[in-house]
């Protein structure tokens, strides 16, 4: 078995002894240490890939594992492709997947479904394995849904609330909208190209050897690469959130905390985006599809970073950042800078599960506590937490020279250096999301760790028992906090130009991220005044006059509302989907089913012939000259008809 | 060979009337009965060439020469996977029912080794008279499996599925007679050279379809599923829902696509639009089922939806798939009428109100029943999977607004079975009686265990599943494709 196989199967492996055997047979120690060992063998090979690919010069592997799938001209495989966009990824996910398991010893001690849970976490891992690793669209979409399964299993681990599986059913059903996209996309590849297998669509995609419009029901004739770009997009705006397929993310932080760092903000809603840097090959043969994603990713992350403004949830802040990040590193794909999407994803990966293993260490200090209003002036019982926080929040808002500096600037010097009219939107944007992203960091880190402890009695408790996270929490929280610290600085290479060599493809012309190294000072400089303005307003409003915010709120209150309630584009698609398929599932089953074809037409069939039968009796007179009349009108009708 | 697999439950059954007396001898014979004809059935697997599209296993003995009419006997790729789908099912649906049928167990046990030689015969048929008389006849040991050991509403369903089917038979028939009569035949590969008429071809495609599309069931003659799986002993309804279901489609691979292309061809909107109504219509009709018996059965009629469309995307893919996915369907819904089964066996409910939190009584049964869960909504990794995407893919090439209104099935067909499941395993308990109920006990286990297997197999390595079938698939396509120049004409009647 070759080596890279050993990467994915790892975790699979432990995933399956945690699961199958762990609850009667290893025991809760038992089965956490494989799950661990087998996630530190899969990191170590992986940093080995990425040593070997990205930083030494070796080339791209590329390995057949078994037929999948063959049916006359489809043939599909499972196979591994290891090139410089596979190995960032391997390294994210493996690297962050490994603390999590470290740090899930700590954090779900108490739980007694132990082995239910590392089996799950090693799960998803595989799931994201594949996802990363394929070498063609049906495997791209094998660990897409994968990964769904993982996170529906994981967002409702805690099967007993009834809003975590209502949350965990939410997800599943959301992906599945994008997914349904997603498939139209594989079948018009397919279609097109008659393959599946990347390096057969790219080669023919960049050689031109496809049709330039293809019939679509409702829009008649479409250029081929608009339509597909879009249908696939249609599955990364589920997979990674995207204004419109966002409403199951917030929802998502039902789950343990550990898991909203892995899944649900390092690796599994990042999956979009790798999934169109991977595709650039053909997204770039659109602009139409690339303007698309440009303003889908600018609204993202705009109007994510509005509603995170007033969320009192200390998860659901750090959800909607997420939401409003992944927006940012769809807007430099959609400005074809796919380098940039990639770094920002790198470093988002450290500095956003830093926060979220953070923010679950303030949770677990707190005895379960999300609310912000019910802490504050933690400093001073968890200084250790507070000091990674603040890392995190500091890279996140693009302090210099921390991780979010160079890859957050790289993306917007690209936005402006495009010189398009949708680049200099999504610029203006994402500027503003900057001023946001800044503000509600900065108000998240105030209300938790500053200002006065919280004076009910049940939170106050909570605060006086206060303590800092075990070791196995801790190490990993220092772990990232030094890659949210360095990752940046480390990381910088990858925008420069060829890096990734062939598995990023940029076209003649695209050269917005190729300006975007000589842009001027003012615009280099310009998102670190967004962070000044950004920090100064959480200042005055949280730390100066904290009694500012509620007057505030009360003073514009429809438009608090709006924002609390995240737009209500839950209440809209309640209405608008949820109840009526339900109203009609039931007017179809008790209108349809029960009273037509029951009613008129079987059990109406059975009383009509009950009534005919009934009426024949009556004609069943006897006399011979009735039924001789009768023969003789059927004989002139048949002879009628078949003269 | 063939005749050995399909008649040797049938002498089981008779040795039970007239040798065993005692129940308890009679399920230990009926089982193995069932378990020796499945090894044999095996052996059916290594001999067959599925490098060919030929009947394979001829058997042919005179019967009725002055009418064309014979003992004809032979399976290709198409029919064989369904006669090995129902001698693997059938052990698994005693099994199933050794505790839960206590009276005239004997039988009960009759019945259905009965119904299981008819149903393999109907598979492996090549005369037409052949088939009809087995087609028939099975309906006599379902329509006894559910009459007498049925729940309580069980005359009204038995009736109803007697009525219904019998309806579409009568049709059948006729149409089978004026075949025989113009082709001076009955051996259906003979059939499948006869140069029919467009216009006769019409004819006899609707006179067969009022019987199969009963049988699949098809929008919107499928009134009957729902009540007859209810009404059903577990057995019953996995035996209904894997087997029987997928005669109707077996039908339509087996006559109407290759006697009748043209009039197949000319069709297709029309069974497009059926299976369409099927897939969207029965998925929300599910989504508000209160009885999970009833729930599962819409969704049967939502996949089956799947299965028509496939097969009458005239492609390979699509072809395929509909082939696998009514395998993929056998194990899925046998599984959860099984799933459905233990926890009626335990509370003597169906109502999905009744349960919540099984999950924390039952782990291993919550582990399996999610198993199939997800094997139903077709997620990779799984079976359905592989049907689904390759029917949906031959749909696409075929007509892509079809494809696209079928994906939606994709999103409901895991919405219906995402939220009964968390109705009934997931939750806290608020009913007592489920805090009584009982883990899996190891008899239960090893009706799931070859299941959860094919699940699996099916779903990373279909390749020998498909290769069973591409060469007769191949060969379908080609007979499907044939413009008859139409010698044979209604009007020699």
């Amino acid at each position: 078995m070759s080596k890279n196989l050993l990467i994915i199967l790892l975790p699979l492996i432990g995933s399956m002894i945690a699961g199958l055997l762990g609850r009667r047979f290893l025991g809760n120690a038992m089965s956490r240490l494989v799950t661990i060992a087998c996630m530190l063998g899969a990191l170590a090979l992986s940093i080995q890939a990425f040593l070997a690919i990205a930083v030494g010069d070796a080339p791209s592997v590329r390995e057949q594992v078994f037929s999948w799938i063959v049916s006359g001209t489809f043939k599909v495989s499972f196979g591994i492709l290891l090139d410089r966009l596979t190995v960032v990824m391997l390294v994210v996910v493996n690297g962050v997947s490994t603390l999590v398991h470290i740090y899930a010893v700590g954090y779900m001690e108490e739980d007694p479904d132990h082995s239910r849970f590392f089996s799950y976490l090693s799960f998803f891992t595989f799931a994201m394995l594949m996802l990363v690793t394929g070498d063609n669209f049906l495997q791209l979409f094998f660990g897409w849904e994968g990964v769904g399964l993982a996170s529906y299993l994981l967002i409702g681990f805690w099967f007993n609330k009834e809003s975590a599986c209502n949350a965990a059913i939410k997800a599943f059903l959301v992906n599945r909208v994008g997914d349904f996209g997603f498939a139209l996309g594989i079948f018009t590849i397919f279609m097109v190209f008659g393959t599946l297998d990347y390096a057969e669509v790219f080669r023919m995609a960049a050689a031109g050897h496809y049709p330039g419009t293809v019939q679509f029901p409702l829009v008649g004739a479409v250029s081929t690469m608009t339509l597909i770009c879009l249908l696939l997009f249609v599955g990364a705006m589920g997979k990674s959130a995207q204004l419109g397929l966002h409403t199951w993310l917030p929802d998502a932080m039902e789950g343990p905390t550990p898991v909203s760092a892995l899944i649900h903000a390092a690796t599994m809603v990042t999956a979009g985006v790798f999934m169109v840097c991977r595709a650039s090959p053909l997204f770039e043969l659109s602009q139409l599809a690339l303007n698309v994603v440009t303003i889908v990713g600018a609204s993202t992350a705009l109007f994510a970073a509005t509603v995170g403004l007033v969320q009192n949830d200390i998860k659901r802040v750090i959800a909607y950042s997420t939401c409003s990040q992944l927006g940012y590193m769809f807007f430099a794909a959609g400005v074809s800078a796919y380098p940039a999407a990639m770094f920002h994803l790198f470093t988002h990966a450290f500095f956003k599960a830093l926060l979220f293993l953070g923010a679950g260490a303030v949770i677990h200090a707190m005895h379960h506590e999300q609310d912000m209003r019910h802490m504050g002036g933690l400093v001073k019982k968890i200084p250790l937490t507070y000091a990674v926080m603040m890392i995190g929040t500091l890279a996140l808002t693009g302090f210099p020279f921390l991780a979010g500096f160079y890859s957050k600037d790289a993306i917007l010097e690209s936005a402006f250096a495009a010189h398009t009219t949708v680049g200099t939107i999504a610029w203006l944007m994402g500027m503003t999301a900057a001023i946001l992203t800044t503000f509600y960091s900065f108000r998240l880190v105030f209300m938790t760790f500053h200002g006065a402890p919280p004076k009910d009695a049940h939170a106050k408790h909570a605060y006086d028992h206060a303590h800092e996270a075990p070791w196995s929490m801790r190490l990993p929280l220092l772990v990232l906090a030094g890659g949210s610290v360095v990752c940046g600085y480390l990381g910088q290479s990858m925008v420069h130009e060829g890096w990734f060599k062939q598995a990023i493809f940029i076209a003649k012309g695209h050269d917005a991220l190729a300006h975007a190294h000589h842009v001027a000072a003012w615009v280099q400089w310009s998102p670190f005044g967004m962070f000044i303005i950004g920090l100064t307003l959480a200042w005055i409003l949280y730390v100066k006059t904290p009694t500012l915010p509620a007057i505030m709120a009360a003073h514009w209150r429809n438009t608090y509302q709006f924002l609390l309630n995240a737009w209500y584009f839950d209440r809209l698609y309640d209405r608008l989907f949820v109840r009526p398929a339900r109203q009609i599932g039931y007017g179809l089953w008790q209108t349809g089913d029960a009273t037509i074809i029951d009613g008129y037409g079987v059990n109406g069939t059975a009383a009509l012939v009950a009534r005919v039968a009934q009426g024949l009796k009556q004609m069943q007179t006897g006399y011979v000259y009735h039924y001789a009349f009768a023969m003789v009108i059927g004989l002139l009708v048949l002879i009628t008809v078949y003269a | 060979m063939l005749s050995l697999v399909t008649f040797l439950p049938l002498v089981g059954a008779l040795v039970i009337l007239l040798v065993i007396r005692s129940d308890a001898q009679a399920k230990v014979f009926g089982l193995g009965v069932s378990l020796v004809t499945f090894l044999i059935s095996l052996r059916l697997l290594t001999g067959f060439d599925p490098h060919t599209a030929n009947f394979q296993f001829l058997e042919e003995l005179k019967w009725l020469p002055e009418y064309g009419i014979a003992y004809r006997m032979g399976v290709d790729g198409i029919s064989l996977p369904f006669v090995l789908l129902t001698t693997f099912l059938t052990p698994i649906c005693l099994l199933a029912s050794w505790e839960s049928i206590r009276t005239r167990v004997r039988e009960y046990f009759m019945a259905f080794l009965a119904l299981e030689s008819f149903v393999v015969g109907v598979f492996c048929a090549l005369d037409f008279i052949l088939f009809y008389v087995l087609w028939e006849a099975m309906l006599i040991p379902m329509f006894l499996i559910i009459g007498v050991w049925g729940g309580p509403n069980r005359v009204y369903a038995a009736l109803k599925f007697f009525l219904y089917t019998l309806a579409g038979s009568v049709l059948m028939l006729i149409a089978i007679l004026s075949l025989g009569y113009a082709g001076h035949t009955f051996s259906i590969p003979d059939l499948m050279k006869l140069p029919l008429s467009f216009a006769f071809q019409v004819w006899l495609f609707l006179g067969l379809f009022a019987s199969f599309a009963v049988k699949v069931p098809m929008w919107p003659v499928h009134t009957w599923l729902p009540d007859a799986h209810v009404e059903a002993p577990t057995a019953g309804s996995v035996i209904l829902a894997g087997i029987l279901l997928k005669m109707g489609a077996y039908g339509f691979l087996r006559f109407s696509l290759p006697i009748l292309p043209d009039a197949s061809r000319y069709f297709i909107p029309f069974i497009f639009g059926l299976s369409l109504i099927a897939v969207v219509y029965t998925a929300l009709v599910a989504l508000m089922q209160k009885d999970l018996k009833k729930l599962v059965a819409y969704s049967s009629v939502s996949h089956m939806g799947f299965v028509t469309i496939g097969i009458f995307a005239m492609n390979q893919q699509g072809l395929e798939g509909g082939i696998l996915q009514m395998i993929n369907h056998g194990i899925v819904s046998g599984a959860l009428f099984l799933l459905v089964g233990v926890i009626y066996d335990r509370m003597h409910t169906r109502m999905i109100a009744h349960f919540g939190g099984v999950a924390h009584v039952m782990p291993v049964y919550a582990v399996i029943f999610m198993l199939f869960t997800l094997a139903s909504a077709g997620l990779p990794g799984t079976n359905s999977f592989v049907g689904e995407i390759l029917i949906l893919l031959g749909a696409f090439l075929a007509n892509k607004a079809v494809a696209i209104i079928a994906a939606t099935g994709l999103v409901f067909g895991a919405a219906y079975m995402l939220w009964m499941f968390k109705r009934v395993v997931f939750g806290q308990i608020v009913n007592e009686e489920v805090r009584a109920m009982k883990d899996l006990s190891a008899r239960e286990v090893v009706l799931f265990l070859p299941l959860i297997v094919l699940v699996f197999w099916i779903g990373f390595y279909p390749g020998p599943f498909l290769n069973l079938f591409h060469a007769s698939v191949e060969n379908l396509l080609i007979q499907a494709a044939v413009v008859k120049t139409g010698a044979v004409a209604l009007t020699q009647f």
